[in-house]
Parts: structure tokens; C-alpha cells; sequence
């Protein structure tokens, strides 16, 4: 047997193959060749996976993309633009992983693919530019994007939105922009820290001491969430800090092909959270606590930075996780109209990132359930993707309404009065839903963080 | 590439964007569950219809191209892998529950329906339909009827050709015949609906089942006996039919599985057992409680180190997970694996087990074997790596020895699978060349230009796997 072992570790790993091709070398490269051939082709992502479920074709599985991915790097195919499109219309929801019997990391693979495929696109100078504005210029840069969000809070406050939506110049956009700008809620320049500060005391008695991750997205758009997220946290024992140098997690760069960019900015946040000294390391999202999660795996080629990559990721944890299993017991009561008899109707749509990444589905249903006067109606296909995906939204539009308006066809059914998340780009995906399939229902989508704090007896302020 | 006119009348017969021939859909149906497996089609077709079905098999009959009919491209003998060429026909648009009727007990389905969502639609209306490919939640029904598909409940349900009644198939002329019917006796003539369950797709194109439905089982109990004796186990599955009693399910684990099962599904199994039987009773409660009660005393007999049965519906899923994700679960060792299922009479597990072990130590090749221990049916499974020749060279010649043995002791070379490509060299061992030349005289009567999934079953002068070529 030593001897088998012996010759077993002098097969190559990778085919040696001197790819004419640019793109068809830089993928041989860059590709995980093991979970390529980890893949055995059983099948059983195809189920799981949304595109597949709404095509029915093969290419548009998880089986099919690794095949894809694993022809171009043997030389079988080119990666023609079929090919790359191909890998754009995955949603990256990841949930072929649980199911995947063989473990294949297919999430590594095809943000190693869209890595591969940046490294050779090709585009106008204007999207170019577009491009490298929002995910070098602005997203990296705490500075930038604050200013952006006051800009984009100005723009809805000062009038300029009711005048650009009344002079018609929304229409020169695409539909599904237009429809998302409809539904952004209110932004704003004064973010978590600037409205409680860095520091928030546990009430009563410690628990532990946990670091909140604020996320780009959630300061701008959902600072009052980052502000009732850390609230409940201290209600539940929690003493909480903002580290101040934390910057944009990584998860759409990491996502889209710039893992470079997504590097540079998970060895920011390692910098910034190394000293706070804390227990936990809160995410209210979950595609950005999934990144933060595998910070470890992002950096595993990087020896200066590894081990404590490892430890910060080993901290991350979701918020509903943190108080359902680590927290002091929360009172959730009735609010709104007195203590009527009649029950509220509560439904939760999954973070893919949460649940397929994070494993984290159980949580935030418990506590949805320990709330009183609540009921809660478990949607059909909750664990399925609902198009938003980072931005596939944005990208993707046909696939993504496709895969909404099915999504909503469930929810609906729920006849809930309040639809759940953990995500501020599924919440935002829900909203659209409502708007636009809601059938006039009242259902209001709403992240569980703001949902329990409206529904905590007795806030401490 | 095909023929220019060709493509247009598939295109004409299906719709523009029904047939493809790009890259992408080439290489995504080059392939199936298979290890080392691919080969490239010529294109790729999605009927929608019977009547499209036969247009389709009538062009190309006249352009002399080969059809390879497809579900989820699940199976594990590479019997939908195109290894010459020509179209792949993808069911999957065919995937409609037709009728499901109550007074005759059977439901009539497209070949595309997926075998999971079926079962789980008869089970809403209170019936049965008893095939349970470990692969049914992607596997269609169509597929299951092509590759004669067995499943945990074999022994004492009977595999998929058990509950095929009815059959509409496209021949290779394009023409359609319907053979059975919602009958429980029919004795006319040849019984055609058998001969094509099982047939891999190379006697004719399946556009319709009808099936039979069962009522189901009252009561139902799930155990586990765990071993640290392999040879007690495999004797007490011996004992068991020996006893007169034919559990719903009476499935086999080694030890090596039971490692990875466990690291798989986190079912705190005991590690340190060297095998575990899951024994499952079906019927009337009373016969059940009776049933699973002397199959206890015999697994103490035979000195089971730990038995456990389920309380509840809850607890036996659990145990049944176990043996579910086998297969799935041991693909975790290595990057490749490679499942076969020779298949013994169920008086000789023992033999066959210690065989196998023998056999893999002899090759010095990693082999974990679970299976259907009480129809016989084994899954020696190889963990290995597709990238090293020599070691996949030893596997092979593992399997043959396997393979011998298994023909030795009364048995065969598949017992659920099917031959494909990767059995084809060995089904001579199983027939003789006399039952070869019969299958060959049955081929040509239905497919005399070979049109019909060409390459499969019978093999060609030392026809060997097709391992891609890193070189």
C-alpha cells in the first residue's frame, strides 16, 4: 500500500494541456481541478437548483456548469460566449451544496470561473468604467459610499425623485431599474455608528461580548436595522462594538469575479476587528456573513493572514443564530391594535447565503415562532433562491422576474400579513414582489431583525 | 455535425430553439452518473410529444443517425451516454401524470415525470407505487422503465418491471405500438411490455407507462442491527429468508460506509461496527410486530452487538437516510467512485462479501460494500482517483474477479443497473454466447440499422472503458 501511495502522489492533479486559448488557460489555472473531479455527476443538485427548475435543461445545472467549466479546461470546448453567459446565469444561491453527496464546493468553483472570466472580458469603456467605479471606487471605500448615500438621500428627500419620476426621465431606464428604484427605501449619510456610536452596553447581566458587522448596503439603506439589531443584542445580553475600520465585506466582488478586490477588502476587515477582543461576530445579512464566514478559504493561499482569517471566521455568526441559541430568552409580545384575539400571519423567505452557507434555517423560525399572537405559515420553496442574489437582479432581469413572480405565487398563498428576511438584497427582492405580485394583499416585507424589535416588551428606550 | 437538411426538419418538427447543436448543449449531454464516461453527441433534442417523437425517429431513421433517449442522465452503467455519436433525446418536456385510475389501480405517465414527484402524487391519493431508486428524487420514470431499476424495497415488492403493465413506445421506423394495457393477465402474444422494461433504450423509444398501483402497507417498522462480525450479519440475512419472512427492506452496510455515511448525514452511527443491517417490515400491524420480533431473536443469535428499532415515523427516515446516502456519501473519500452491483442468490451474501474483501485486499484497492443484502443485490464500491491510471487499472481488474465471482456463486453481473457500455464486456459471462445471439436476433428485429442507442449492451471486440484522455 505504500507503494500505491508513493505513485498515487506523483498523478498530476491538472491535466497538463498548453491551452491555445487565453480564457481556456486562465481557467485551468485558476480552477479547482479536484472539485471538478469531486464531481461525479449523480445529479442530485439538479433538484435544488432554481435555473434548472425553471429551464429544465441541463447546462443550466450545477452538473452542467461543472461540466462546462470542466470541458474548457480539458480542452473540449472553447470558452465561447455561450459559455460565459452561461456562467452569469448562475444565481449563486448555492443550494446544490447540502445536497451534494460528494461535497463538491460549487460556489469556490464558479466564482473561480467568473474570476477567470474577468480577467479577459471585454467591455466598452463606459461599463468598464461603470464597473470599476462601484466595485473599486465606491464599495471598498467607507468614505464613498456614505457620500454616495447622502447624495442618493438627497436625491429622494429634496424633491429631485418626485421631479426625475414626474418628468419621465426614469423611462429612458430599463424596466426592472426602473421598478428598483421605485422600491429602495429611504437612504441615508448617518449610519449605525453615527447614530448609537462604537460601543453598546449588554443590559443586565454580560453574556458576551460581540462585534456587529454593519455592511455597505445594510449603513446606507437599513441603518435603523443595524441600530435594532444592536438593541436586541443587548436585550439579550449581548455587549456590542462597531469596529470603525470595517469596510465592505467582499461578497459581490467575490461574487462577480473581482476576488482580487474581495482579498484586499477581507484582510481590511480582519485588520479592523483583531483587537476588539470579542466572542462573536455579528452579520444581519446573509450574504455578507456567508463571505465572512469563508474568509478563511478566501485567504487560505495567504500566509500572512491565514490564521486569522481562520479565527474570524470561526466567530461569524448570523444574529438569529446568536439570539436564539446563545442569547438570554427575549420577550416578544403583541403590538398595534390592543391584545385582539385574532393572530398576525408571519412568513419567512430563507437568505440562500444563510441557509445553504451559514446552515442557518431553524433559527430565525424559532424566534418568528416564541413571538406571541404570531402565527407562522411556512411558505412553499422557502429555501428556494427569489432571483435577488447579490445582483442578478440588476444582471439577470428575465431569469430573475421569472423566478419572483413564482416566488410570490407561494407567498401569497401563505396569506401571511408580514414576509421575513436576512438579507438586505432578498428584502429588497421581496418588496419588488410585493409590488409587483402582491395583488394588493397588505402583505409587508420586513427584515426579522425589525420585525422582533417592534414586537420586544417593554424597549429599553 | 449533421446533415443541414436533417437539422431543419428536427427543427421544423420541434421548433427553433427545441433542437440545439451548440457547444454548450453538446457538452452538457456527453455525459451521464458514470464515472470516466463522456463522449459528444451531435445534437441534442427536447420533444414535446408522442407524435414529435416518431417524426423525429422517421428523419432520422432515413439520414441512418442514432438516438439515444435520456431522462436526468442518472444511471450508472453509461446507458445515456452517446459513445457514437448521433442525438440525444431528453424526455423532459414529456413529464405529465396522464390518469391515475381508482377503479383499475393504475396510473398512466410520460416517460419525463420524475420517479420522487410521482410516488409522492399516489401517495396523496392513498396508494402505492413500491420502486425506489436510491436516485428517484432526479431519476424519471422513463429512465427507471429503460434501466429496469430496483430500489430498498425489492426483496419483497419487486423491481420497476414488476409494475409495468403498459407500454407506448416509438420502434425504429418511427412507427408506434402499444403493448398491454391496465391488465393484470394478457397472454397475447409475446410479452413485449417485459422485453422493453430494461431494454436501455436500444429496442425502442418509451412515450408512455401505465403502471400498476398497490394499496399501501398498514403498518411499517424500521430496525437497525449493527455487527461487529461481518459474517454474523451476512448469516443473519441468511437466516431471516431461511425463517420464511421477506422483510419490505433488508439493506447491508460495511464498515467503510458506514464512516462515510455517517460523516455525511451526522447520524451518530457507531463507527467501530463492522456492519449494519436495516431491516424494515411492512403489512398488517400485527404481522409486523410478529415479523420484526423474530427477526430480533435472530440478529441476537447471531450476536448483533446493538439493535435498535424506531419508534416512530421520524426515527425510521433516519435510519433509512443511513442507507440512502451510501452511494452519494462514499463519493467523500476519494475524487472518484465507482459503484457496481453484482448480485447473488440472498443465500450466498456471506460468500460474496467475503469475496469481495478478499479480492479488493488481493488488488490493493479500497472497496466499500452496502447493498440490498436480501435480494442478493451488492454495491461493491471502488474509491478512487480518475486521474491515476495504474490504481484505475487495478479497480478494473478488481471488478472483473468481482464480476467472476459473482457468475461462480449463481449470481450476476448487474443485478439493477443494467449492462451499458461499462457491463457490455461482461454480459457474455451471464448469458453464454448462445443467450447473446438471441439478444442480438431480438435487436436487429426491432432496430435491424442499429439506430437505437447504439453501443450499448452488446460489446464490441475488446471494448474497454472510455477514459478521457488528459494526455
Amino acid at each position: 500500500m505504500a507503494e500505491a501511495k508513493a505513485a498515487a502522489s506523483a498523478v498530476p492533479k491538472k491535466p497538463a494541456i498548453d491551452h491555445a486559448h487565453p480564457l481556456s488557460r486562465t481557467l485551468l489555472a485558476k480552477l479547482d481541478y479536484d472539485q471538478l473531479t469531486n464531481c461525479m455527476r449523480c445529479g442530485f443538485c439538479l433538484p435544488a437548483c432554481p435555473t434548472f427548475r425553471e429551464t429544465g435543461v441541463e447546462p443550466e445545472s450545477p452538473r452542467g456548469r461543472i461540466a462546462l467549466m470542466k470541458a474548457v479546461a480539458d480542452g473540449l470546448m472553447e470558452p465561447d460566449q455561450a459559455f460565459r453567459d452561461q456562467m452569469d446565469h448562475c444565481l449563486g444561491c448555492r443550494a446544490c451544496e447540502p445536497v451534494c453527496p460528494a461535497d463538491v464546493k460549487y460556489g469556490q468553483l464558479i466564482e473561480q470561473a467568473r474570476d477567470a472570466i474577468e480577467d479577459h472580458a471585454e467591455r466598452g469603456i463606459a461599463a468598464r468604467g461603470v464597473r470599476r467605479l462601484l466595485f473599486q471606487g465606491i464599495f471598498p471605500s467607507r468614505r464613498r459610499l456614505r457620500l454616495l448615500g447622502k447624495a442618493l438621500a438627497f436625491y429622494q428627500k429634496s424633491g429631485l425623485r418626485r421631479l426625475v419620476r414626474s418628468s419621465g426621465m426614469m423611462k429612458l431606464f430599463p424596466e426592472h431599474l426602473r421598478e428598483m428604484e421605485s422600491i429602495l427605501p429611504e437612504a441615508t449619510g448617518r449610519g449605525v455608528i453615527e447614530r448609537i456610536g462604537t460601543f453598546y452596553p449588554a443590559n443586565k447581566e454580560k453574556v458576551a461580548r460581540v462585534a456587529l458587522f454593519r455592511g455597505c448596503v445594510m449603513d446606507v439603506l437599513f441603518a435603523e436595522t443595524n441600530v435594532h439589531t444592536v438593541k436586541l443584542l443587548a436585550e439579550a445580553g449581548f455587549e456590542v462594538v462597531i469596529p470603525r475600520d470595517q469596510v465592505c465585506c467582499g461578497a459581490l466582488h467575490a461574487h462577480s469575479g473581482e476576488l482580487e478586490t474581495a482579498r484586499d477588502l477581507a484582510r481590511r476587515n480582519l485588520e479592523a476587528f483583531k483587537d476588539a477582543g470579542i466572542d462573536y461576530i455579528v452579520s444581519n445579512a446573509g450574504g455578507c456573513g456567508a463571505l465572512l464566514a469563508e474568509y478563511d478559504h478566501l485567504l487560505q493561499q495567504d500566509p500572512s493572514y491565514r490564521e486569522l482569517a481562520a479565527s474570524f471566521s470561526s466567530r461569524v455568526i448570523d444574529v438569529s443564530r446568536l439570539l436564539a441559541e446563545r442569547g438570554r430568552l427575549l420577550d416578544f409580545a403583541e403590538t398595534g391594535a390592543g391584545s385582539a384575539a385574532e393572530t398576525t400571519t408571519v412568513t419567512y423567505q430563507d437568505s440562500c447565503h444563510l441557509r445553504n452557507v451559514m446552515g442557518s434555517s431553524d433559527a430565525p423560525r424559532h424566534l418568528m415562532k416564541r413571538v406571541a399572537g404570531v402565527t407562522f405559515a411556512e411558505m412553499r420553496e422557502a429555501d428556494r433562491c427569489c432571483g435577488s442574489a447579490g445582483i442578478y437582479n440588476v444582471t439577470q432581469p428575465e431569469m430573475a422576474g421569472q423566478i419572483l413572480e413564482h416566488k410570490m405565487e407561494h407567498a401569497n398563498a401563505t396569506k401571511a400579513r408580514y414576509l421575513l428576511t436576512s438579507n438586505p438584497g432578498c428584502l429588497l427582492q421581496m418588496r419588488l414582489g410585493v409590488m409587483k405580485h402582491g395583488n394588493g394583499s397588505g402583505m409587508e416585507a420586513m427584515h426579522i431583525v425589525d420585525f422582533l424589535y417592534g414586537r420586544l416588551s417593554g424597549p429599553p428606550d | 455535425m449533421l446533415d443541414a437538411a436533417l437539422t431543419r426538419r428536427l427543427r421544423q418538427i420541434v421548433g427553433e430553439k427545441h433542437y440545439r447543436d451548440d457547444p454548450e448543449a453538446l457538452v452538457a449531454h456527453s455525459y451521464d452518473g458514470t464515472p470516466m464516461l463522456q463522449s459528444l453527441p451531435d445534437g441534442v433534442i427536447y420533444p414535446a410529444d408522442t407524435a414529435q417523437v416518431s417524426e423525429i425517429m422517421k428523419a432520422l431513421a432515413e439520414h441512418r443517425v442514432p438516438l439515444i433517449a435520456r431522462g436526468s442522465g442518472s444511471n450508472l452503467c453509461g446507458g445515456t451516454v452517446p459513445v457514437e455519436g448521433g442525438v440525444v433525446m431528453v424526455m423532459h418536456r414529456m413529464n405529465r401524470l396522464l390518469e391515475v385510475d381508482l377503479e383499475n389501480l393504475t396510473a398512466t405517465v410520460q416517460p419525463g415525470m420524475i420517479t420522487a414527484a410521482f410516488n409522492a402524487h399516489v401517495e396523496s391519493l392513498g396508494l402505492f407505487y413500491p420502486p425506489d431508486p436510491s436516485s428517484m428524487k432526479i431519476s424519471t420514470i422513463g429512465g427507471n422503465i429503460a434501466e429496469g431499476s430496483g430500489g430498498l424495497r425489492g426483496l419483497k415488492y419487486g423491481t420497476t418491471k414488476d409494475y409495468v403493465i403498459g407500454l407506448e413506445a416509438v420502434l425504429a421506423s418511427g412507427e408506434i405500438i402499444r403493448t398491454g394495457g391496465k391488465l393484470m393477465k394478457d397472454a397475447a402474444g409475446y410479452d413485449l411490455t417485459k422485453l422493453l422494461v430494461g431494454s436501455e433504450g436500444t429496442l425502442a423509444i418509451i412515450t408512455e407507462a401505465t403502471l400498476k398501483l398497490v394499496p399501501p402497507p398498514a403498518a411499517k417498522k424500521t430496525m437497525l442491527a449493527m455487527y461487529k462480525d461481518l459474517y454474523g450479519a451476512a448469516r443473519t440475512v441468511s437466516r431471516i429468508i431461511e425463517a420464511k419472512i421477506i422483510p419490505a427492506t433488508l439493506e447491508f452496510m460495511d464498515n467503510p460506509t458506514i464512516r462515510v455515511v455517517d460523516d455525511f448525514a451526522k447520524l451518530g452511527l457507531p463507527r467501530d461496527m463492522e456492519a449494519i443491517l436495516l431491516i424494515e417490515q411492512d403489512g398488517e400491524p400485527e404481522t409486523v410486530e410478529r415479523d420484526i420480533g423474530r427477526i430480533r431473536q435472530i440478529c441476537e443469535s447471531e450476536r448483533a452487538d446493538r439493535i435498535e428499532v424506531a419508534e416512530n415515523r421520524e426515527q425510521a427516515e433516519k435510519l433509512l437516510t443511513a442507507r440512502r446516502s451510501a452511494f452519494t456519501a462514499l463519493a467523500r473519500i476519494r475524487p472518484t467512485t465507482i459503484l457496481e452491483d453484482a448480485t447473488v442468490p440472498r443465500s450466498r451474501i456471506a460468500d460474496m462479501v467475503l469475496r469481495i474483501n478478499e479480492i479488493a485486499g488481493k488488488h490493493g484497492v479500497s472497496i466499500a460494500t452496502f447493498g440490498h443484502a436480501g435480494d442478493g443485490n451488492l454495491h461493491p464500491t471502488a474509491t478512487t482517483d480518475a486521474r491515476d491510471r495504474e490504481e484505475i487499472h487495478r479497480v478494473e481488474q478488481a471488478f472483473q474477479e468481482i464480476f467472476e465471482a459473482a457468475i461462480e456463486l449463481g449470481g450476476t453481473i448487474t443485478g439493477e443497473h443494467g449492462v451499458g457500455v461499462v457491463k457490455a464486456p461482461f454480459l457474455e459471462w451471464k448469458v453464454g454466447a448462445a443467450g447473446i445471439e438471441v439478444m442480438r436476433g431480438i435487436k436487429n428485429a426491432f432496430d435491424p440499422h442499429q439506430l437505437l442507442n447504439p453501443g450499448k449492451v452488446f460489446a464490441k471486440a475488446a471494448r474497454k472503458r472510455v477514459v478521457i484522455d488528459h494526455g
